[in-house]
């Protein structure tokens, strides 16, 4: 429900066109009648699992699970308020944000999907491609058209990416799921490297902007970083060349065994090379067709939705002062804007003890007052489970912190230790061998004391509870991996991943620790990078120029740590 | 034992006699692998009702007389999460 003293505001962003309200409307009823067939018997669960899949609901350890797009991690705060409306009315009264920038629901009924997904469609969101062998929601670095270190602002080109994948008619029924990220800038906090395809917005020598390429990352049982495809595509031909990378996963991709059939398999069996070669071939056959470009009064008519708000300018660029706990918050949660005055602001869904990504009805209801009162209507899902208020006004700061406060989600530790991914896992997952959620708020309640955070600095954990890796275990600088012996939960360490700019895949370090073992274990290695440290060294960089050795024989108990 | 989700609501439901109980507490241990693939069998036959999707066969153990799954997803199943001990059977709740 809108507070009465703050006015909604619409943001800058995508607005459904007449197509596609039709297109979603039309889809919503398509489910209805798809629910009233299989509750009437005329579908049998075999002929209606992948129908609900590619509407985003699972069946899970609980109930059912809704999964609700968020592209490219945009929302405003009429669609925010309308998830808090559906998470009270249709479940138990919370939400979770994922890694993939999405909502999960976890307590649906089947009987109210088609009332929910309805609502949804009344806020343009839906629930399509969330789930299945196709194209899921593309997903962006969430400072976009808020930081000055970007190039431009990606979203156009992910909301054309959207548009041009959804249902798109070769593309349905791929092999197996297909993730595509994007970013416009050198810096990457939307892990693209661990996407089945990635696309940054880059300048060539001429100073003319394109697009950079990556194809064939990936987490899960065989992790892999992405490879570059093509160093720069014109703009004009960005579409026919993603189509030419899906066309060759689709028809070269392993379709005989599930643990084979992501694209990182394909490229990393026949080699970067042979693969860019035979996209090269597809993508000239495209060409040649002509039937695949991006007109630039497209591209101009889908930017023109994302223009930047009209920042107020004379505005002071000192941070205001109020106190010592605003100052700690602003050291960590606080980002340069692009536009002086203005800053980024990362809400932690992470207060040490909390479910990482959760949010209660009356949470969402807050937030989106705040994102009306103070960033234009506007706030951003990250993949690390975070929400982010692009375009804050700095004097504004101290009454946004305020007001996070009394809603539990102050604290100042974006980026640190107690910043930690974990997917639902065995709490939640029908797919899960081990719990994630009490082990992130173990290892969060372990590290709570802000100045000890601060004193390690960058530390980016990252649990998963199965190997799906769901929580980008391999990703994480410590990463934990939930596996199940014997009915029993154990946790595998990983450390050394980066899904930044400077990716890298976790190492295992040996065998798993006891539910009650694994903060502890976490806690010896810090302590071995704590001792070990060299001047501006962050985790990462101890482990990468020390190696697995001293932080493994530390979590074993071989030397004090 | 035996569980199954109810189609309409997704909730967790156990096995007992011909029917279907919500709480593991109340529902029956199956003594031997013939009674409980027989048991299963049954349940199976019943999905073109289209009452109940997805049954299962899991393992339970006699701890002091009550009893317990073996596996920690089943324990987790039979009671909710253990991050929200507000919500699921543990809490009383049943999802109809």
């Amino acid at each position: 429900m809108l507070n009465p003293l703050v006015k909604q505001v619409d943001p800058n962003m995508y607005r459904y066109d007449e197509f596609d309200a039709q297109f979603v409307s039309e889809r919503v009823e398509q489910f209805a009648g798809q629910v009233a067939r299989r509750l009437s018997g005329e579908l049998t669960e075999d002929q209606f699992k992948p129908l609900r899949l590619m509407n985003g609901l699972y069946l899970q350890l609980h109930a059912y699970m809704l999964r609700i797009a968020v592209p490219y991690g945009t929302l405003s705060s009429r669609q925010m308020r309308k998830l808090a409306h559906i998470t009270r009315t249709y479940d138990k009264d919370f939400g979770h944000f994922t890694t993939r920038t999405n909502l999960q629901l976890n307590w649906i009924k089947l009987v109210d999907v088609p009332a929910i997904l309805r609502e949804l469609a009344d806020v343009e969101m839906h629930c399509i491609q969330t789930s299945g062998n196709c194209v899921r929601n593309v997903t962006a670095d969430q400072f976009a058209g808020a930081t000055d270190e970007e190039i431009e602002d990606p979203r156009p080109l992910a909301e054309i990416i959207r548009q041009w994948s959804s249902l798109h008619p070769e593309f349905v029924f791929l092999a197996r799921k297909f993730k595509i990220a994007v970013g416009a800038c050198e810096k990457d906090r939307a892990a693209m490297l661990y996407h089945d395809m990635a696309v940054q917005i880059v300048k060539n020598a001429e100073g003319r902007i394109g697009y950079k390429v990556m194809a064939g990352g990936g987490m899960g049982r065989t992790p892999y970083i992405a490879h570059v495809m093509r160093e720069f595509v014109e703009r004009e031909d960005i579409l026919a060349y993603l189509e030419a990378v899906l066309r060759v996963y689709n028809q070269d991709s392993r379709r005989d065994n599930i643990h084979k059939q992501r694209i990182k398999i394909l490229i990393n069996t026949i080699g970067p090379e042979e693969m860019r070669k035979r996209v090269a071939r597809e993508f000239d056959e495209i060409k040649r067709a002509g039937t695949l470009q991006l007109p630039q009064d497209e591209l101009d008519r889908i930017t023109a939705y994302f223009a930047p708000p009209k920042f107020e300018t004379g505005l002071s660029d000192e941070m205001p002062e109020a106190g010592a706990d605003f100052a700690n918050w602003v050291s960590t949660n606080v980002s340069k804007h692009r536009a002086p005055g203005y800053a980024i602001a990362t809400i932690t869904l992470k207060t040490p003890g909390q479910v990482p990504g959760d949010a209660t009805s009356a949470q969402m209801d807050t937030i989106a007052d705040l994102m009306d009162q103070f960033s234009v209507g506007e706030v951003r899902v990250t993949h690390e489970q975070n929400l982010v208020l692009p375009h804050v006004r700095k004097k504004d700061l101290p009454a946004i912190y305020a007001k996070l406060k009394e809603l539990d989600f102050a604290a100042p530790n974006a980026g640190l230790i107690t910043d930690i991914i974990a997917c639902p896992g065995l709490d939640y997952c029908d797919l899960a061998n081990a719990r994630s959620i009490p082990i992130a708020q173990s290892i969060a309640k372990k590290f709570e004391n802000l100045s000890r955070q601060q004193n390690i600095g960058e530390l980016k954990i990252k649990i998963s509870g199965c190997i799906n890796a769901c929580g980008h275990h391999h990703a994480g600088h410590i990463g934990i991996l939930g596996v199940d012996k014997k009915g029993v939960e154990f946790y595998q360490l990983v450390l050394g991943g980066s899904g930044a700019e400077d990716a890298s895949i976790g190492e295992i370090m040996g065998p798993g620790f006891g539910e009650h073992e694994i903060a502890d274990a976490v806690e010896r290695v810090v302590n071995v990078y704590l001792a070990q440290r060299k001047d501006g060294e962050r985790f990462l960089d101890t482990y990468r120029r020390l190696g697995m050795a001293p932080f493994k024989d530390a979590a074993y108990g071989k030397v004090a740590a | 034992m035996l569980t199954a989700n109810r189609l309409r609501d997704g909730d967790v439901l156990y096995r007992k006699g011909s029917g279907w109980v919500p709480m593991l507490a109340d529902a029956e241990v199956y003594p031997d692998q013939a009674s409980a693939d027989a048991a299963l069998a049954a349940a199976t036959a019943e999905t073109l009702r289209n009452e109940i999707v997805a049954p299962y066969l899991f393992e339970v153990r006699d701890v002091n007389g009550k009893i317990v799954p073996v596996k920690e997803r089943e324990i987790i199943r039979a009671a909710g999460p253990t991050v929200h001990p507000h919500t699921g059977k543990q809490a009383g709740q049943i999802n109809a």
